[in-house]
């Protein structure tokens, strides 16, 4: 969690310079007649948090499914750190380092919140068939390992009071928390949250903000698509506006703020 | 440690100590004869359980495995004389490589479509059996040579001295079961609790969430298709010489839904749920002998009424209750603070 700490600096100039973490060049999908994402470019550095927004309907959430493998794409070229990965399945991609959580939660309910952090240890566990057939100390002193970091890492999205409760007896607010430590615990240098705001109360919104500038100032990068536009404004490096699976425009959140074209979208105009 | 009743209690010590009080209890040779049925059976759906249970994959075909490796050991120590481990072991094999090569693509299918193609392997595997009577007898069923082991023969009928105590062969089949058993409860749990078993957990909580932080779903889907069915081939095989005689019935489409139903009445991903389950439904025939000719109507029946009342079943259902009865604890989180 301590890769890659850069501070960025959002002007023009910088963002040419800097080699992107992630570039998306052209980029196209389409369900039957209706292009979900149409050509679409941009690129994100490392260390920033990007933000995603625009109107329901308008392709953010099928954006991050072909950066996360769960879509593949039509056209277009994605790049994880210089690799092309278009078309690589979630599993290939989390081994590049990406990581994300759902806009529906997806949290395995029938294990405890602790089973579903040492879940995302996954890759950096010893997997050997044969000791785990048999229970080898080496394999019981990783597995002990691997629950003391997935109680610090649910400790420190807040949810220190859950750690052995059953996910499914969990509140949704901090199941959206579990989900972000999940995703935390595969070392990820790269984290998408797919609108980590929706459903919460302002309190809750809140305490996430201060989340997500932790995990930003621990080095990793941040996408996320939120509704939330005071989030959004607050936390943001940068922003992407979409509109129809279009980019319309992209720029620091006072630049999206006094875009007339972002107005005219969002108010209809 | 949230109190877990009854995974985290040491299940293991525990149901050793009942399989070796039981012969306590057991009356006569006929009992004796069922315990070591029920004690096979059970292990075999311990590994099924691994399956469905843990893994969310259905399989309405597994007693095609069980089939396999018991005729496999019926032949390979009948027609060509190979002693026991050595035939078992290849009927684990070829049960194995069986296993991979169909469950390639039958693990892509999800949820009926996976009942239906794992039904239509079984039915596959069962006919070929029932028809390839040169090898396997046909629906006469073949007789199959008493087990041996190390070049000493173990027979129900015969009485050994071990330890210079006199024990019947029966006795001593009834211990080589329950070693079984407990060997079978040992792996799986150890499975379970690795993991490879938390991915595979992962797999039936939710695919997509064990996909993004890295598992390789359909690798460990495969990965326990092919163990479940290793399980039911050795266990084919040592009930094949314990009953001394196979029939097709053995790897049966009914064999396969008296197995499956054996896990949901016990409880899906519950080890010991779904040993209760073996010896509820195994005894449940021993009772209602006069009612044999509506044997499969029961099962059909349990199932159903299962899966409306007590849909995470009989073992889960009670510890929760039982749990809903003690006063809790004041360790536990609160839930619902939020």
């Amino acid at each position: 969690m301590n890769q890659n700490v850069q501070q960025t600096e959002t002007s023009r100039d910088d963002t040419a310079r800097l080699t992107p973490l992630l570039e998306v060049r052209g980029l196209g999908k389409a369900f039957g007649g209706v292009h979900a994402v149409d050509d679409l470019s941009f690129r994100i550095l490392p260390g920033e948090v990007y933000a995603v927004i625009g109107p329901n309907g308008a392709g953010k959430t099928t954006l991050f499914n072909l950066i996360t493998g769960l879509y593949q794409p039509d056209q277009g070229e994605i790049s994880l750190k210089g690799e092309a990965v278009q078309g690589l399945p979630p599993e290939r991609l989390a081994r590049l380092g990406m990581s994300r959580t759902f806009q529906n939660l997806q949290i395995c309910m029938n294990m405890t919140a602790l089973e579903n952090v040492m879940l995302g240890r996954h890759l950096h566990l010893k997997r050997n068939f044969l000791a785990a057939l048999l229970r080898w100390p080496s394999l019981r002193a990783s597995e002990r390992t691997c629950r003391a970091q997935a109680e610090e890492l649910i400790r420190f999205v807040g949810c220190g009071d859950y750690v052995d409760a059953d996910a499914a007896a969990m509140p949704y607010g901090a199941l959206k928390r579990l989900e972000i430590a999940r995703a935390l615990a595969t070392q990820p240098s790269i984290l998408l949250l797919d609108e980590p705001a929706a459903g919460l109360n302002s309190t809750e919104t809140a305490a996430l903000e201060q989340l997500i500038r932790k995990v930003a100032a621990g080095g990793i990068t941040v996408v996320l698509v939120e509704h939330d536009m005071k989030l959004v404004m607050s936390i943001s490096d940068r922003v992407l506006v979409l509109d129809y699976g279009r980019k319309l425009a992209e720029g620091t959140p006072r630049e999206i703020r006094d875009n007339p074209d972002v107005i005219a979208a969002y108010l209809g105009g | 440690m949230a109190l877990r009743l009854p995974e985290r209690v040491p299940g293991l010590p525990v149901l050793a100590l009942v399989l070796l009080l039981l012969p306590l209890f057991l009356g006569n040779e006929f009992h004796l004869d069922i315990a070591t049925q029920i004690a096979l059976i059970a292990a075999t759906v311990v590994g099924l359980n691994l399956l469905v249970g843990y893994g969310g994959q259905v399989s309405l075909g597994h007693a095609a495995f069980f089939g396999m490796g018991a005729y496999a050991s019926a032949i390979l120590t009948g027609t060509y004389g190979w002693t026991s481990i050595p035939a078992l072991l290849c009927g684990a094999l070829l049960v194995a490589v069986l296993a991979w090569t169909l469950g390639r693509p039958i693990l892509r299918l999800k949820g009926h479509y996976l009942s239906m193609a794992t039904l239509g392997m079984g039915i596959i595997i069962a006919i070929v059996i029932n028809n390839e009577g040169w090898l396997t007898g046909g629906p006469d069923g073949l007789a199959v040579e008493p087990l041996t082991v190390l070049g000493a023969e173990l027979s129900i009928f015969d009485h050994y001295s071990l330890l210079g105590l006199e024990v019947s062969g029966a006795m001593l089949w009834y211990g080589l079961a329950a070693l079984l058993l407990l060997l079978a409860v040992w792996i799986a749990q150890n499975l379970v609790d690795s993991p490879i078993g938390r991915a595979l957990r992962a797999v039936h909580g939710s695919e997509v969430a064990a996909r993004v932080v890295g598992v390789d779903t359909s690798h460990y889907k495969l990965l326990i298709f092919v163990i479940s069915a290793v399980y039911a081939s050795v266990m084919g095989s040592f009930y094949a010489h314990y009953t001394g005689f196979i029939t097709p019935q053995v790897a049966s489409f009914e064999h396969s839904i008296e197995l499956i139903t054996m896990v949901v009445l016990g409880g899906m991903a519950s080890t010991y749920g779904v040993i209760l389950g073996a010896v509820l439904l195994m005894l449940l025939p021993q009772l209602l002998t006069d009612f044999q000719d509506y044997e499969m109507m029961m099962f059909g029946l349990i199932l159903m009424l299962t899966m409306i009342f007590m849909p995470k079943g009989l073992l889960p259902t009670l510890s929760e209750a039982v749990r809903r009865l003690r006063p809790r604890p004041a360790t536990t989180p609160a839930s619902g603070q939020e």
